[in-house]
């Protein structure tokens, strides 16, 4: 009978020892709000679980040179709470708040969205929008990486054996700053992304545009970041040309799948729109 | 593998109770301990009749390891009248009529509880999106959020 063995150990240190000793398959338990659902289908059959709840430093989060380090175990509910956090990156906190329910809530966090590497992770977009790095402790020590160096296709991530994420790290936020995230779903609440695209913009005193990063979701194996489309920002006041240089950028970037939510030309054209619409918000964030 | 032996607490009450790796919460509540009010509808985390509190924070129960109730605090619906009292919220479904097969019930309740200890004093639009994770194949959904804000009003006016 399958029995996996389950473990959760209460330093950084312990975790890793477990997860590089073990034999077989291995997956760290975060909000489980992906794992369950895969280890009941059957999908997924690991020999060991770590729950990492256990570890204090992947409960909280901290201010670190102006920035954050949000603890890999922090749910989109005790994100959502904090409001120096909301108040610093409104779109990298929406984003993780339109994950699923209430319930999955209360225990998804940014880095199962991350390491779970689906194509249509809605925290992902805005935290590579942001450039927010993650911390991975392994074997070997720690290394950090930009959030779009993790998935590296639909499942599968760029960590070795041993190797887990401990933290999601934002910079600090430089003035006149704002970001923004949107995704399209046939419903309001509780569906998987057609198209998912995050924003961030830093403009000048006279409201140009002096540094951008757009990022698109579901629209290609792994999460995109669009250097044209952020080009196209730069040096504008969002005026129409950028808008559509901007939203012909993005759709050029798209290299999506066609499924029951959406066809290839219709998340193509999704991925424009929500491009545009998404820098209107950072824009003005950004206090233009 | 040897079962473990967690150590909980569950409606206030000490608790202990053994379990593989791979049973749910809600596998735990409903098959080793019997409290069978806590519903499963999807086991995928979708519908939300398995909602239950784990330190006052609303959650799936069918996305929850048993193991990981080690020490933390569970609410269910079992714990939510007082006695032969029932909660407020409870009495206001029967009141509305905001049930009909009644297998949402309970993870609306719980949910319901959540929502009114966070925000007293929901909007309409705030309750359907903090109840958009419990679904109801009966009711259409009107009378539990009429339930639910007419119970939140009843209780600000009482505090
Ligand atoms: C009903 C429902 C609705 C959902 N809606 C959405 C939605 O709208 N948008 C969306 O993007 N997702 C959605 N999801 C998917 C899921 O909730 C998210 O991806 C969530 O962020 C996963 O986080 P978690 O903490 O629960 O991850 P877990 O399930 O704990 O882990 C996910 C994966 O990441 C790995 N992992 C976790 N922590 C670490 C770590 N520290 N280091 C290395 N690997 C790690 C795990 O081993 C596993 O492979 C939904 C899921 C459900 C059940
Ligand atoms: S049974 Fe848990 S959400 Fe449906
Ligand atoms: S009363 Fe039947 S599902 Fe809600």
């Amino acid at each position: 009978m399958y029995a996996p063995s389950f473990a959760a150990p209460t330093t950084v240190a312990d975790a890793v020892q477990l997860l590089a000793n073990a034999s077989g398959v291995t997956r760290v338990l975060a909000g489980g709000t992906d794992l369950l659902v895969q280890l009941r289908s059957g999908i997924l059959k690991p020999d060991l679980i770590v729950d990492t709840k256990r570890i204090p430093e992947l409960r909280t989060i901290t201010t670190e040179g102006g920035g954050y380090r949000i603890g890999a175990s922090v749910s989109g509910a005790e994100a959502g709470e904090h409001a120096a956090l909301s108040r610093d990156w409104p779109g990298v906190v929406e984003a993780v708040e339109l994950i699923g329910s209430t319930q999955i809530q209360g225990r998804a966090s940014f880095v199962g969205n991350l390491c779970n590497a689906s194509p249509a992770a809605d925290a992902v977009p805005a935290l590579v929008a942001a450039g927010a790095t993650v911390v991975i402790a392994g074997p070997n020590g720690e290394r950090e990486i930009a959030v779009e160096q993790v998935p590296t296709g639909p499942g599968r991530t760029s960590l070795a054996k041993g190797e887990m994420v401990i933290a999601v790290k934002l910079p600090p936020k430089p003035v006149r700053t704002g970001d923004a995230y949107l995704r399209f779903i046939p419903r309001t609440e509780m569906d998987i992304a057609v198209v998912g695209a995050g924003v961030c913009v830093t403009l000048d005193g006279q409201g140009v545009c002096r540094a951008a990063k757009v990022s698109l979701g579901a629209v290609a194996p792994t999460v995109l970041v669009v250097s044209a489309a952020a080009a196209a920002l730069v040096g504008s006041k969002l005026d129409d040309a950028a808008l559509a240089t901007l939203d012909a950028a993005a759709q050029a970037a798209c290299n999506p799948i066609s499924d029951k939510r959406g066809t290839i030309e219709y998340r193509t054209r999704v991925a424009g729109v929500l491009s545009r619409r998404a820098a209107a918000i950072a824009f003005k964030r950004a206090g233009a | 593998m040897a079962k473990h032996h967690i150590s909980t607490t569950i409606n206030g009450e000490p608790v202990e109770f053994l379990c593989n790796t791979e049973q749910t919460m809600l596998d735990v509540l409903r098959d080793e301990l019997h409290l069978t009010g806590t519903k499963e509808g999807c086991a995928t985390g979708d519908c939300g009749a398995c909602s239950i509190t784990v330190d006052g924070r609303l959650v799936c129960a069918c996305l929850m390891l048993g193991v990981e109730a080690e020490g933390h605090a569970v609410e269910t619906i079992e714990g939510m009248a007082d006695g032969d009292k029932l909660h407020p919220l409870q009495q206001k479904f029967l009141e509305y009529a905001a049930l009909q097969c009644g297998i949402c019930t309970p993870g609306f309740l719980i949910a319901s509880k959540a929502l009114l200890e966070h925000n007293p004093d929901p909007t309409e639009e705030e309750a359907r999106y903090w109840l958009a994770g419990n679904l109801c194949r009966c009711t259409g959904y009107d009378k539990i959020i009429r339930a639910v804000l007419d119970t939140a009003a009843d209780m600000r006016g009482a505090s």
